[in-house]
């Protein structure tokens, strides 16, 4: 037997769906509803339907947009001629963030990972690949996670782009700004080496 | 008396999930402890000192600390980075099926010294050799030794005559080879060349430094790459995924190939 009445049980169940909410996390949120005002209740729902009805991926870069193409893919003044490979839509925010990037994006929606059975069939490579046809794009930057399945996707793309002549560049590997090189992996250190540049 | 809050371990990591907002749970698999599961709390983070050292397929010394469900990861120190294997799209999809392997034939709590020194082997035999295949095959073979399921190879695992040259089978149920008097259509067994079979009782006997010097031709090697894969799916009933991948690399790739890329 529920000690909740119904459509409080309801929503207790739906908010314990999300992720990093438990049982008592949701009671919580339920209780602020039902303290809040209706306009206010209302206004969530709303925001929840919206970005249902509304969010959708652009045609072109596949990354998830309201407008379709994206305002990246739309935006006239960045440089069409540059393509960033990433693998999930919250990894343009980082990059954008940084205001040194002017270019294009492509979001595969994943990284190759065998061993769960994720194959690049799976992933937005041969949307990628489209969209190199036409000789418009010079540079493709692959900018994968460095781990095992970031770095299989890496050297897949590689492979695969490298008959087309684009010139294909990654993002530099190495020591992280405030870290300390006592406490460095190896790997990340050995990369630091080769990929160190003029002062 | 109280067994002590931290220990130690020499451990290979096997695969990792990311949890919660920058937390990796990852699986390792130790020399002294078997598989086990421990968080790497903040792995994610750029600046973290756990991300790179609990990277598949490091061979690193973890210092760990008991935890209530999972123990953590409190530092990590890489002995060996596999940095060239890492670096090549064969070798590295090699070395996701050899852990793949590993984590599907063992289970937590079952410490295997030589099977350990076997996955640490391969590893760096993968990195030595850039991805022969014969690495695999071996580490098949010895995984499954290790693990109890050691094929017969010598004599008939139904009648125990010794096999004579001609025409033997292959039964992944029964465990072992069949002679021709003993095979009754059983629907899992499969003809095996005498070739095949003096390689396999090769591999069985030998160091990997023995088995490496061994030409094989095209033919052989795929007859044994299709055995071991029958023998490994029918005792885990199921297939390994990342053998697929393999297949596909080998063959060319899936995504290129519509494209007319090669």
């Amino acid at each position: 037997m529920s000690f909740f009445a119904e459509p409080i049980a309801n929503l207790i169940q739906e908010f314990s769906k999300l992720p990093g909410i438990g049982p008592k996390s949701a009671q919580r949120l339920v209780y602020y509803l039902l303290r809040n005002s209706n306009e206010e209740a209302k206004a969530l729902a709303e925001a929840i339907l919206e970005l249902k009805e509304k969010i959708r991926l652009c045609s072109i870069c596949f990354n998830i947009t309201d407008c379709d193409p994206c305002v990246i893919c739309q935006d006239k003044e960045r440089d069409h001629s540059k393509i960033c490979v990433v693998e999930k839509p919250s990894d343009v925010l980082p990059l954008e963030r940084t205001g040194k990037y002017q270019g294009m994006y492509h979001v595969l929606h994943g990284a190759i990972n065998p061993s769960q059975g994720i194959v690049p069939e799976q992933l937005r490579i041969n949307e990628l690949l489209s969209r190199l046809q036409d000789g418009s794009v010079s540079e493709v930057i692959l900018a994968t996670n460095p781990n095992m399945e970031g770095e299989t996707t890496a050297l897949y793309l590689y492979r695969i782009l490298e008959p087309l002549g684009i010139h294909i560049t990654r993002l530099a590997r190495g020591l992280p700004f405030g870290g300390e090189l006592e406490y460095a992996d190896d790997v990340t250190l050995a990369q630091a080496l080769e990929s160190r540049r003029e002062f | 008396m109280t067994s002590p809050h931290t220990y130690q371990a020499q451990a290979i990591v096997i695969k990792q999930t990311k949890i919660g907002e920058a937390d990796k749970v990852v699986t390792l698999y130790t020399l002294e402890f078997g598989k086990l599961k421990a968080v790497a709390k903040g792995a994610c983070r750029p600046g973290s000192k756990l991300g790179g050292n609990v990277e598949p397929p490091n061979y690193c010394l973890v210092m760990l600390a008991k935890g209530r469900n999972l123990d953590i990861i409190t530092q990590s120190q890489t002995m060996d980075g596999f940095l060239k294997v890492k670096g090549d799209l064969w070798c590295i999809s090699c070395s996701s099926y050899i852990l793949e392997l590993v984590d599907a034939f063992t289970t937590e709590g079952s410490p295997n010294q030589p099977l350990f020194e076997l996955l640490l082997d391969a590893l760096k035999n993968l990195s030595l050799s850039n991805g022969d295949e014969t690495v695999l095959r071996y580490f098949e073979l010895h995984l499954l030794q290790h693990l109890g399921y050691r094929p017969q190879l010598r004599r008939c695992v139904v009648c125990n005559s010794p096999l004579k040259p001609g025409v033997n089978f292959f039964s992944p149920g029964q465990g072992g080879a069949l002679c021709s008097g003993c095979n009754h259509g059983e629907f899992t067994s499969h003809p095996i060349s005498i070739d095949a079979l003096k390689v396999l009782r090769l591999w069985q006997d030998c160091d990997y430094h023995t088995v490496s010097r061994v030409k094989m031709s095209s033919k052989l090697s795929s007859e044994l790459r299709l055995l071991m894969q029958e023998y490994i799916t029918y005792l885990l009933q199921r297939e390994v995924k990342s053998m697929a991948w393999l297949e596909k690399l080998k063959t060319g790739f899936g995504v290129g190939s519509d494209c007319g890329v090669n």
